[in-house]
């Protein structure tokens, strides 16, 4: 039979009768419809029993309490835990994008050797044993050679189990350099330490205050305990409560203030001191405290009354005078006024005698320790572990002076001077620092002075990092030796930043590990063990479990169950000498150190006309710009205005743009002392003119791709620059060229 | 055409009287039968393909990764279905049991018998999930409750599942290719027809017990007129009015009942 062309059609058509005639079409089309909602990317729920598990969120210093929604053993969505003294249910973007940190690819899977040149990102994976092994050879050589003091350790954490573990273990092994990161921390504990003669951090009442003088505090952008702080200001909206926002830029917290006064960068001291001198002037300050409490102030009155006069103080700031005069007779004439300090989240410590001046301007209005004012709020003291044994190598160790000076003649009060590290280690030969640990910090990024970080970098021969993730510190590394991650352990979180009660947080595990990880603080207690006496000896614990066991005893049962625990009736002052200074009083001018409070302001480093503008880093709630980077979430909703596709925008004001010739958008070269970067343009008429606004928090080159390659490190375009009276970095910017390319 | 075609017809028309002869080219109707023929063919070529073939290929068969035996287990426990297909405490069903619950008696092996020996060497002892294959299992779009229909409606577990207590050993999973869901959703007959209850379990099948209770209930007080209409709807759209709402949980009618 010859098919033609009918005859085909007529097959066809017989075909599609039949079809039609038959389930196919039908069933086809159905499962296809199925089909479509099976494709990868359509999210869907999985199945499973729903649990909740309520922990500590460690992913910045605020300490919120967290309560993660499982179904079977994933992990599926961290909300804020209702009722938290810290954070009352709230949580903040970081906080809420931690299950992507999780489960994400920058996790370190195991412990890894570095295989090829540092920095090439080559890796090899290697047994616990062998890589802790490894550890305890290098260790073991330094220590018989009588160069324990060369070990150092920088950590992101030193209140907790874990920070003292590492602490106890370099102290036992025979070292002093155990090196806690930077932050504002740093300079309020020195402050009460100078002013009030205490061992505290400073907390603050902020739920309870009706005026808040903030110098450059970002209240919004993550200061102190953030979610804590979003609530309290939003409570301040509500009750009424005045904020008055001190800083050269327009953030959202200058935004949403109720007064911004922008000032010359650097001079937010000098205004402190201008307002002290009205408030002496006028006799407006509280004299129930002043006359009881406070010492020195006599001296301190006519420093201030001589020297800060509101034309002076004009002249630097460039805050009109009458302002500042109608500032501080609203401050002072306030309920329950409060003053606050610390840049931006407070990253970098800052310099002590502005610190002393905002705490000079709280006593002056008598809230140190009273309601809606500062708080000495002593540090965690549940750890009670026995002393450590040293023998001889481990005494002449910790005579040694620290690698980073504190504690020297030079920088007596300072306990922790990070910055001073790779300036010391390139400086000798052979490195002072032989070998490295780092925990919970990234100081490979975080650190400023990039070309001096990577002198000093190359010549410490063996770097160890603790990291969780594949940061640029663990990139850096010989040897990775991964922690569990905050969801996947057990951790005790011996303070909420800023929070005004003595509070101990405890982080548990949510999910089993995910990978071949270990606990920091059994990693220590194995490397101790394997070093054998006398730092074994040191470490009667069988394992981390074992040991937060025993140093919260029947504690630990009622931590575990709350989650938190606060001492609720905490009253400052009492209890405890509220001064334990040699007055028995607060000291305006402390005793201890005449010249601590002496230099108000820090010049920033470059020189014009090389360098005619000054560039000054912002903080901002939806960059990390410590030991975590943004997750992708987060990343996410960064606005276009500040990075777009690969590209950071820096903010200029139309002037000084128009100045140089450059229009919004336009990429340029930004230029410091330090280094330099390829940006664009954002023309922000918030800044003021000739300054130029950096975001902190971009630039990595580690992490993955929804972070690496992105913008520029501001780190890297600035350098430290030591407060001469206490050698803390007070680094709030540097001089800058921006240039058309 | 050619000329000489043109031609011979010009010449042909030119005889008087005589009718040319003309050389009909092929018509296929009915002329050659090649027609119908290659219509019967493809007809009947694609009832095969869309009756035998199609059903053939479209699913793919696959075994439990356990040869479990419910008959065996229903025999042991005192609850029947509910021991190990149980509601949990915020009232969500717990489905196919976990390995903790398996655990619970089959920490060892009970018995010589070589699935049960594969079950504690492979799953048990690795503490590895047996990757059970869902003979139930609905596509994503569908939102259905167990509480709704075993503690409301009282309903049995054998009028959906099937009499799956009374088998001794696990089916084949037939999976279909395009969905990855079970034959058993469609039902194993391919035009849909079903003599039980469970041989299919498709939007109509629930829709069917669902239609019943809202006439049921719907037309208890419903005045004449309304009545008249809403009798329409009801023979129009099945189910889409009821008396109360259709769904106690979603308290929403028609679609919004299994579709959220």
């Amino acid at each position: 039979m010859k098919m033609d062309r009918r005859s085909f059609l007529s097959f066809l058509i017989g075909g599609a009768a039949g079809t039609t005639l038959s389930p196919l079409p039908w069933k086809l089309t159905d499962d296809l419809a199925i089909w479509s909602q099976n494709w990868p990317w359509t999210p869907v729920p999985a199945g499973g029993e729903v649990t909740f598990v309520e922990t500590t969120c460690m992913l910045c210093p605020g300490g919120c309490g967290v309560t993660v929604r499982k179904v079977g053993d994933r992990a599926v969505k961290i909300e804020g835990t209702p009722g938290h003294p810290v954070n009352g249910g709230g949580i903040c973007i970081l906080g809420l994008s931690g299950l992507q940190l999780l489960y994400g690819p920058t996790r370190v899977p195991a412990p890894l050797r570095r295989a090829g040149g540092r920095g090439e990102n080559r890796w090899e994976k290697i047994s616990w044993d062998d890589a802790l092994a490894l550890v305890v050879e290098k260790l073991a050589a330094l220590r018989e050679n009588r160069l324990s003091h060369t070990l150092a350790c920088i950590s992101g954490t030193d209140g907790g189990t874990v920070g003292r573990l590492m602490e106890r273990f370099l102290t036992v092994y025979g070292s002093p350099n155990f090196i806690r990161t930077p932050s504002m921390r740093d300079a309020y504990e020195m402050t009460l330490h100078l002013m009030q003669g205490v061992q505290a951090s400073a907390g603050f009442d902020v739920e309870n205050t009706d005026f808040i003088l903030s110098f450059g505090s970002g209240i919004l952008e993550g200061w102190g305990s953030p979610v804590r702080m979003f609530r309290a200001h939003s409570a301040w909206k509500e009750n009424g409560a005045k904020v008055v926002q001190i800083e050269p830029r327009l953030s959202n917290t200058a935004a949403k203030s109720d007064k911004w006064l922008p000032v010359n960068p650097g001079t937010e001291g000098a205004l402190a001191l201008g307002l002290a001198h009205v408030i002496l002037k006028e006799s407006l300050h509280r004299r129930e405290f002043v006359d009881f409490y406070a010492w020195g102030l006599d001296r301190w009155k006519n420093e201030v009354l001589s020297k800060w006069t509101p034309e002076e103080v004009e002249a630097v700031t460039g805050i009109d005078k009458s302002t500042t005069v109608a500032l501080a007779r609203s401050f002072a004439g306030a309920g329950r006024p409060l003053a606050l300090c610390g840049r931006g989240k407070g990253s970098i410590p800052g310099s002590i005698g502005e610190f002393m001046a905002v705490h000079a301007l709280n006593a002056l209005v008598g809230n140190i320790n009273r309601k809606g004012g500062v708080w000495a709020v002593p540090g965690p003291d549940y750890i009670r572990w026995p002393e450590v044994e040293m023998d001889a190598t481990a005494a002449a160790g910790m005579q040694q002076p620290r690698v980073d000076g504190a504690g020297t003649e030079k920088y007596i009060f300072a306990r922790h001077l990070l910055h001073r590290v790779p300036e010391m280690v390139a400086a000798a030969d052979p490195s002072l620092v032989q070998a490295l640990f780092i925990l919970e910090a990234n100081p490979y990024y975080t650190l400023s002075d990039p070309a001096l970080l990577k002198k000093a970098w190359d010549k410490i021969p063996f770097i160890v990092s603790f990291s969780s993730f594949m940061d640029e510190t663990a990139q850096n590394a010989d040897l990775i030796l991964p922690n569990h991650m905050y969801l996947e352990r057990y951790e005790d979180v011996p303070y909420a930043e800023g929070f005004n009660k003595p509070y101990i947080g405890l982080a548990k595990p949510v999910v089993h590990p995910q990978f071949s990880t270990m606990h920091a603080g059994d990693v220590i207690l194995r490397l101790a063990k394997a070093l054998g006496d006398p730092v074994q000896k040191a470490f009667p614990w069988e394992d981390y479990e074992g040991c937060l066991d025993e140093t919260f005893g029947d504690a630990l049962e009622t931590l575990r169950e709350t989650g938190y625990r606060v001492e609720a009736d905490f009253a400052p002052g009492s209890g405890y000498p509220a001064f334990g200074t040699a007055s028995g009083r607060f000291e305006f001018i402390s005793e201890e150190s005449r010249d601590a409070g002496m230099q108000a302001m820090v010049q920033p480093q470059g020189e014009e006309p090389a360098f005619p503008l000054i560039l000054i880093p912002f903080d901002s709630q939806r960059l990390a710009n410590g030991y975590i980077g943004d997750p992708p979430f987060v990343i996410k909703t960064v606005p276009d205005t500040v990075l777009k596709g690969d590209a950071l925008f820096v903010e200029v004001h139309p002037e000084t743009a128009k100045a140089i010739g450059l229009s919004e958008g336009k990429a340029a070269l930004l230029a410091t002392p330090k280094g330099q970067a390829r940006v664009r343009v954002h023309l922000f008429e918030g800044i003021m003119p000739g300054l130029v606004g950096i975001p902190t928090g971009l630039g990595h080159h580690a992490y993955d791709g929804y972070l690496a390659g992105k913008g520029v490190n501001a780190n890297a375009l600035m350098g430290p620059v030591e407060d001469g009276a206490s050698g803390l970095n007070a680094a709030w910017g540097i001089r800058a060229k921006l240039s058309r390319v | 055409m050619s000329t000489s075609d043109d031609k011979a017809k010009a010449d042909a028309l030119t005889d008087t009287g005589k009718q040319p002869e003309q050389d009909k080219p092929e018509k296929g109707n009915g002329a050659s039968g090649s027609i119908p023929f290659f219509f019967l063919v493809g007809f009947i070529a694609s009832l095969l393909v869309g009756w035998v073939v199609f059903p053939e290929f479209l699913y793919s068969e696959k075994k439990q990764p356990i040869d479990f035996n419910h008959a065996l287990h229903v025999d042991m426990v005192d609850e029947g279905c509910e021991s190990c297909h149980f509601f949990r405490e915020d009232g969500s069903f717990s489905g196919v049991p976990g390995l903790a619950q398996c655990i619970e008696c089959h920490e060892e092996a009970q018995t010589d018998h070589p699935e049960e020996v594969k079950f504690v060497t492979q799953y048990v002892e690795k503490y590895r999930e047996v990757p059970w294959l869902v003979y139930s299992r609905q596509p994503n779009c569908v939102f259905f409750s167990h509480a709704a229909h075993v503690r409301l409606a009282k309903m049995d577990c054998v009028t959906c599942h099937g009499p799956i207590g009374e088998s001794t050993h696990s089916r084949i999973y037939e999976e279909n290719r395009i969905t990855g869901l079970s034959r058993d959703i469609w039902g194993r007959n391919i035009a849909g027809i079903k003599r039980n209850s469970w041989d299919r379990m498709k939007m109509d099948d629930c829709a069917e017990c669902h239609a019943e209770a809202a006439e049921k209930t719907a037309s208890e007080g419903e005045a004449p007129i309304e009545g008249f209409f809403n009798n329409i709807i009801r023979i129009a759209f099945p189910g889409s009015l009821s008396g109360r709402k259709s769904s106690v949980q979603t308290q929403h009618e028609a679609c919004f009942v299994c579709h959220k």
